[in-house]
């Protein structure tokens, strides 16, 4: 019998829950991946610090590296927050500053060049961000840019500049990547990945990026259950306060904006909900918003798994037979 | 060439994957049939503001007026309608 759906149904053991993911990482590092340890990003935010929190729960913190690779867009926070992370669970922090990178590779100058098809005047101290933005039933994403002491300006891309905006972008998560994995390298370590499981299961990662790691122990775990996990296992207050931002973009961009059309919290029940079979009504009951927009909701999920598929898939191996 | 044939064409050179082998008929969604993502209308309505020399409103940008060929053509005739009068 399907269990009625309410509010708190994402609601954990906590206790229960973290000795089965240590377990189980602790396991599947050291005997499948033949590793001694992990390395990671930490962003800052609630995902990568539960992840940290895990693997020193799991191996000790002396089998954690944790690396900050902030750029020049990066928000200041993040780096103070990973500093207080990692000090809080006397994990070594490696910072990597990325920006040398992204400029040698021309992420900057290339986005800007596609921003400038859009915005000609576009230039020196403006910022920028991509933004979610709905027109009668299309999720078109917006640019959204911002001269220095005006109001911010919104515009709806060219197919074209758009593609090339988000294939500049990714340089930051794919450099993020080359690095976590130098020093898994170095350290004999695998990489732990940080998705959780609504960005696991709408694809909001990058290929070859954030969504590369050997072992990914928390994209079974909605972001509801992340904040739930992460105090438990004493994330400083700070992380867990703070509100999700991808931390991508030069102008503070929530993932909401980005990438998904609710709050997580709202966004948790409905991928709950068409997972377990309820219904859009009693979703709508639950989560106080009108079936209608219930029923779009899921549909906008399904869409999004069918169109992100391909970032799931290892390469296909093609033989001639 | 006919509105409805450049149209389809563009279509077909864009949307349609190679081994897609299901024939798109002019009045199937785009969006449902997984042709056209969000990105994909982008393309489309810098297709037809460049091709037939309209502007697209952002009210217009909707499904109604993008979800099919039937519907672009219908929307293209309407907006040359309006240009004529």
């Amino acid at each position: 019998m399907i269990p009625k759906l309410s509010a708190d149904i994402l609601h954990l053991d906590a206790e229960a829950v973290a000795q089965r993911l240590t377990a189980r990482l602790r396991f599947e590092v050291g005997q499948t991946l033949g590793k001694r340890g992990v390395s990671l990003g930490v962003s800052g935010g609630i995902d990568s610090a539960l992840v940290m929190m895990l693997g020193v729960r799991a191996m000790g913190p002396k089998n954690v590296v944790a690396l900050a690779m902030p750029e020049r867009e990066s928000s200041p926070d993040s780096l103070e927050l990973a500093r207080e992370l990692t000090q809080a669970a006397g994990v070594e922090l490696i910072v990597e500053n990325i920006s040398p990178i992204l400029d040698a590779a021309e992420c900057y100058r290339r986005r800007d060049d596609a921003i400038r098809e859009l915005v000609p005047e576009f230039g020196e101290g403006w910022a920028c961000k991509l933004a979610l933005g709905e027109r009668g039933g299309y999720q078109i994403t917006n640019v959204v840019v911002q001269a220095p002491g005006e109001a911010p300006r919104t515009v709806r891309p060219t197919a074209r500049a758009y593609a090339t905006i988000v294939a500049a972008s990714n340089f930051k998560q794919r450099t993020r990547k080359m690095l976590e994995y130098f020093h898994a390298d170095r350290m004999g370590f695998a990489v732990a990945g940080t998705p959780n499981l609504l960005e696991y299961d709408q694809g909001f990662f990058v290929k070859g990026g954030d969504g590369l790691a050997d072992v990914k122990p928390i994209c079974k775990l909605y972001k509801t259950q992340v904040y739930q996990l992460a105090e438990y296992m004493g994330v400083p207050k700070s992380i867990c306060s703070r509100p999700p931002t991808t931390d991508t973009f030069s102008m503070p961009q929530s993932q909401e904006e980005f990438y998904f059309s609710l709050p997580y919290p709202q966004m948790d029940v409905c991928l709950y909900a068409l997972d377990h079979d309820h219904s859009a009504a009693e979703v709508a009951e639950v989560i106080g918003l009108p079936e209608s927009q219930v029923m779009k909701v899921f549909s906008i999920i399904t869409r999004k798994r069918a169109a992100t598929r391909w970032l799931h898939m290892a390469p296909i191996a093609i033989e001639a037979d | 060439m006919s509105i409805r044939d450049q149209v389809r064409t563009f279509v077909e050179e864009n949307f349609i994957l190679h081994g897609s082998e299901a024939a798109l008929k002019d009045a199937d969604s785009l969006m449902d049939t997984g042709r056209v993502d969000s990105t994909g209308v982008l393309a489309l309505v810098a297709y037809v503001e460049e091709t037939f020399d309209v502007e697209v409103g952002d009210d217009e940008l909707v499904p109604e007026n993008f979800d099919s060929i039937d519907r672009i053509v219908r929307f293209l005739e309407q907006k040359q309608k309006e240009t004529a009068a």
